[in-house]
């Protein structure tokens, strides 16, 4: 189903029902953490909730960044929070920041900024306006750019992780193995005369696709698998097990964060694409959650990557191909896994610690993977219960 | 006895004389000098001081590990009246056969150049120059027509003259019997088989650990991998050449990979190493040759394809185009049976005098030439590094792969090595596919010439181009295709064309090599 019929579904007005047999690829207000202003809102407050409780997760260090939880560049609403934006920004002049419209998708509409006059016009609205309040359609998010991205070959790229989520309570989430890269045809640069230059930003397919260079047969991709080889022949294991290790804990803090506004409708599940920057520190960053990533194809490899994607989701959400029954206690034998891993399972997570398979090698049952970055010799076990 | 001992000395000798002229040479005896300021060294004694002194620094090390490397590149003991031909290559047939492929490369080399009125060499104008310094990082885009141009030639140009080499005084008599060799390959060259095999390559055997097969998910790390890597690290803190050589036979860690490959080439990164890079990129700056425009074309049509490399196309360009430069690479042709092509100046056709290596570096780039640097940028990312190491793998492995010597690493023992084994192994799947016109060699012989670059998934060349380099020898390639071809063979005999068998084997991108290796070579019942 698409967005648009998921909203009709479960609109108020409608007063449809959807019954036992039927279950659908979408939660009801998934919006919650695929639209770019809403997630980084509830990862916010997830944060300032963990602080409060004091929890260890929410330790900051010196400068005030989180230690843990520090996967989102700043980032502000506009037109809502164009003085707080204004004040960062003066705070550090010569930093680039880039503006996306909150309700677009495959790179509609972002563009990147160095002067505050390229704003103008939200900053006049908003002082004209205080009352009115913006369609949501004209609603713009601004975050710090990352302008120091990992480059390989010279290039800048992102990852696309595909996460299932069967249910936000408990959080039951499962993570394809076969992500990939996504690679920009020009070769990168910070420098402010090609800030214009959406071929040397932008990674989406959607845009890249359009640059002279494309080249049709590899798309410009790579898969995790090679990203992995390469940083662990020239950057070392530890660094990239760590890399990793990072990546699926934000991807964990993210879900976890919206689970609670989440409307846990049991005749859903969903699939959705996560996009991740690295920098050239190894840090990984959240940009964004798509709640209907692309099952277009645009090489041969894709096809078969997405076929499989779509195979492997539908063996998990609706079990034994029967007529689903959504009472089902969400629970997929593990044969059926196929190319997903278990990323992080709550009532596994709960139980004796002595079920917790402990394996060594990344990329296994991950739930209780938590405590081994933490190293600060912290009983960091019950963070994640 | 005193043969081998003459014969020792006299290796010995040569290779003194070798180092005497490099760098580690004049390091040694700058220490030397300096080593006199120390007070352990005293008068009555110096001798042993200071080469007691240059084990504890390591020094002695380095020195080791520069025999080592020379060793490795030796040739055979010959009779010490042998001329250098013989060095190079002591079949006559063989040399002969050489010659005249070369000829005919060049002949396509100078037409190529006469059609599209194009100098094998120019001198760049200033402001292309200043263009090209600007375009260094990234020579991928805007590249100039390359339409016109072609591959000098493509790998199975070259495996029909293998087809046709005949030594002359050999004769095999019409009638066919079980001894007839059925392959392509009609030269009689000894081959191993697979009892010699399973002792050369002791290590892969059954009964010992590997990465590639040891390390899977399923096998808990302690078992093997976790002690692997300890010993690795180890051996690269000793900086061993020798060790290091051994221990990659049982696979290479990923992390460890780049530094072992560096260690067993005896790569080591001295500022006089970056300052020749940068003169060679200074001259690729300075002339324009005709093969960069082959190179350029090579790698358009390869790597920037390969769903692997594409993102490496810019390193390829700096390191080939530095690469047919590099005039070094001439002294590889003391043992090499090819030869560098010549070119005359403008106008001064056949006077000696006039007469330059074209290209600089001897080496003139076939189809699918790019492909032996590719896989090795997923270890280095510095260009001066990663153009060393290739120019050590080349010099020592690669040129075997494409020209015609009896080397038992040369492409034409590994065709001879791969039809013996498939025919003694596999008589049956050999008769059938001959039968429907599909001559096993013809498929596997680009796998082989570009020792399977760009034909396997690159975690799994690594692996295999850690064993290359463990062995010290190319005949893994020779087994690694029949071992593909037994894996295959169920589907390989119900195909009834060259078609359906090229088919068969189209994607090797799968496979995993190790285990395929240990079943044929330790686990097949003869």
């Amino acid at each position: 189903m698409s967005v648009q019929t998921i909203r009709n579904v479960f609109s108020v007005e409608t007063g449809y029902r959807l019954s036992d047999d039927q279950i659908v690829n979408h939660f009801p207000n998934h919006y919650e953490l695929t639209r770019k202003d809403l997630m980084v809102k509830n990862i916010k407050r997830y944060r300032k909730e963990l602080e409060k409780e004091g929890s260890p997760l929410a330790e900051k260090d010196e400068s005030g960044k989180y230690l843990y939880l520090d996967f989102v560049p700043v980032t502000y609403m506009l037109p809502a929070d164009y003085n707080l934006f204004v004040e960062e920004f003066r705070k550090s002049p010569s930093s680039t920041w880039i503006m996306k419209p909150c309700g677009k998708a495959q790179g509609k509409g972002i563009f990147l900024i160095n002067k505050l006059s390229q704003i103008k016009k939200w900053s006049r609205d908003s002082k004209t306006s205080s009352f009115m309040t913006q369609s949501t359609k004209e609603a713009y998010v601004i975050s710090l750019y990352i302008n120091n991205p990992l480059l390989i070959g010279g290039r800048k790229f992102d990852l696309r992780l595909y996460v299932l989520v069967s249910t936000y309570r408990p959080l039951r989430c499962y993570m394809y193995k076969l992500g990939f890269c996504r690679f920009c045809t020009v070769k990168y640069t910070p420098s402010t005369s090609e800030l214009d230059n959406m071929f040397v930003h932008l990674t989406n397919v959607a845009i890249q696709k359009h640059g002279e260079d494309y080249n049709h047969i590899h798309g410009g991709k790579w898969t995790v698998n090679n990203l992995r080889l390469y940083l662990e022949s020239t950057r070392g294991k530890e660094v990239t097990s760590k890399l990793f290790d990072e990546i699926h804990w934000i991807i964990v803090q993210s879900l976890k964060a919206v689970a609670p506004v989440m409307n846990n409708d049991k005749h859903c599940f969903e699939c959705y694409g996560y996009d991740i920057i690295i920098d050239d520190k190894l840090k990984p960053w959240l940009i964004e959650v798509n709640a209907s990533p692309s099952l277009t194809s645009s090489t041969a490899n894709d096809r078969i990557l997405k076929y499989n994607l779509i195979n492997d989701t539908l063996n998990i959400a609706v079990p034994n191909g029967e007529i689903p029954d959504c009472k089902w206690n969400k629970s997929p034998p593990k044969e059926v896994l196929g190319n997903y891993e278990i990323l992080y399972d709550e009532e596994l997570a709960q139980g004796d610690g002595a079920d917790r398979e402990l394996r060594s090698r990344p990329g296994q049952s991950l739930g209780p993977k938590g405590s081994r970055l933490r190293d600060a010799g912290r009983t960091v076990l019950t963070t994640w219960k | 006895m005193l043969q081998e001992e003459s014969d020792l000395s006299l290796i010995i000798a040569q290779i003194v004389q070798k180092l005497k002229g490099s760098n580690l040479y004049a390091q040694l005896e700058r220490q030397a000098w300096a080593s006199l300021q120390r007070p352990e060294i005293k008068l009555e004694s110096l001798k042993e001081d200071i080469k007691e002194f240059f084990k504890i620094s390591g020094w002695e090390k380095k020195l080791q590990n520069a025999v080592y490397s020379e060793l490795s590149v030796f040739p055979l003991p010959s009779h010490p009246a042998a001329p250098p031909e013989h060095l190079k290559e002591p079949l006559v047939y063989m040399r002969k056969a050489q010659g005249s492929w070369e000829k005919r490369i060049l002949k396509s080399l100078n037409s190529m150049c006469t059609e599209l009125s194009i100098p094998l060499a120019r001198k760049r104008p200033v402001g292309e120059q200043k263009e090209l310094l600007n375009k260094w990082n990234e020579m991928g885009t805007d590249e100039p027509d390359l339409s016109l141009f072609r591959p000098v030639y493509a790998p199975k140009d070259f495996l029909e003259v293998l087809i046709n080499l005949r030594n002359p005084n050999y004769e095999n008599g019409d009638s066919l019997s079980f001894r007839t060799h059925l392959g392509l390959i009609q030269v009689p060259l000894k081959v191993k088989d697979i009892p010699e095999l399973k002792e050369f390559f002791v290590e892969l055997g059954l009964t010992t650990g590997q990465l590639g097969i040891d390390d899977s998910t399923q096998v808990p790390p302690e078992l093997f991998e976790n002690e692997h890597v300890r010993i690795g690290q180890k051996v690269l803190t000793e900086q061993d050449s020798a060790a290091a050589q051994q221990y990659v036979r049982q696979g290479s860690p990923t992390a460890l990979r780049a530094e072992l490959w560096a260690l067993i080439l005896n790569i080591s990164s001295h500022p006089e190493d970056i300052l020749y890079y940068e003169q060679l990129k200074t001259n690729v700056i300075q002339h324009d040759l005709l093969v960069d425009s082959l190179i350029y074309k090579d790698v358009k049509l390869t790597a920037s394809n390969d769903d692997y490399y594409f993102v490496f196309e810019d390193y390829l360009y700096q390191v080939l185009l530095c690469f047919s430069r590099d005039t070094s690479v001439l002294s590889h042709f003391a043992y090499n049976s090819a030869s560098p092509p010549k070119s005359y100046i403008r106008g001064k056709l056949g006077l000696e005098e006039y007469a330059v290596f074209y290209p600089p570096n001897g080496v003139i780039p076939f189809h699918g030439f790019s492909m032996y640097v590719a896989p090795l940028c997923f270890l280095y990312h510095e260009p001066s590094k990663l153009y060393q190491i290739f120019r050590e793998m080349y010099v020592r492995f690669f040129f075997r792969l494409h020209s015609i010597s009896s080397h038992p690493s040369g492409i034409v023992s590994l065709c001879l090595l791969f039809e013996t084994l498939l025919q003694t192994y596999l008589p049956q799947l050999f008769y059938h596919l001959r039968e429907i016109g599909a001559q096993p060699l013809r498929i596997s012989f680009k796998w082989m010439v570009r020792a399977f670059s760009g034909y396997l998934a690159t975690d799994q060349l690594l692996l295999l181009w850690d064993r290359i380099l463990g062995y010290n020898s190319l005949e893994i390639l020779a087994v690694l295709a029949a071992a593909v071809f037994a894996f295959r063979a169920v589907n390989l005999m119900e195909v009834t064309s060259l078609a359906a068998a090229e088919a068969v084997l189209a994607d090797l991108s799968t496979l995993k090599v190790m285990p395929l290796l240990q079943i044929f070579l330790f686990a097949t019942v003869t």
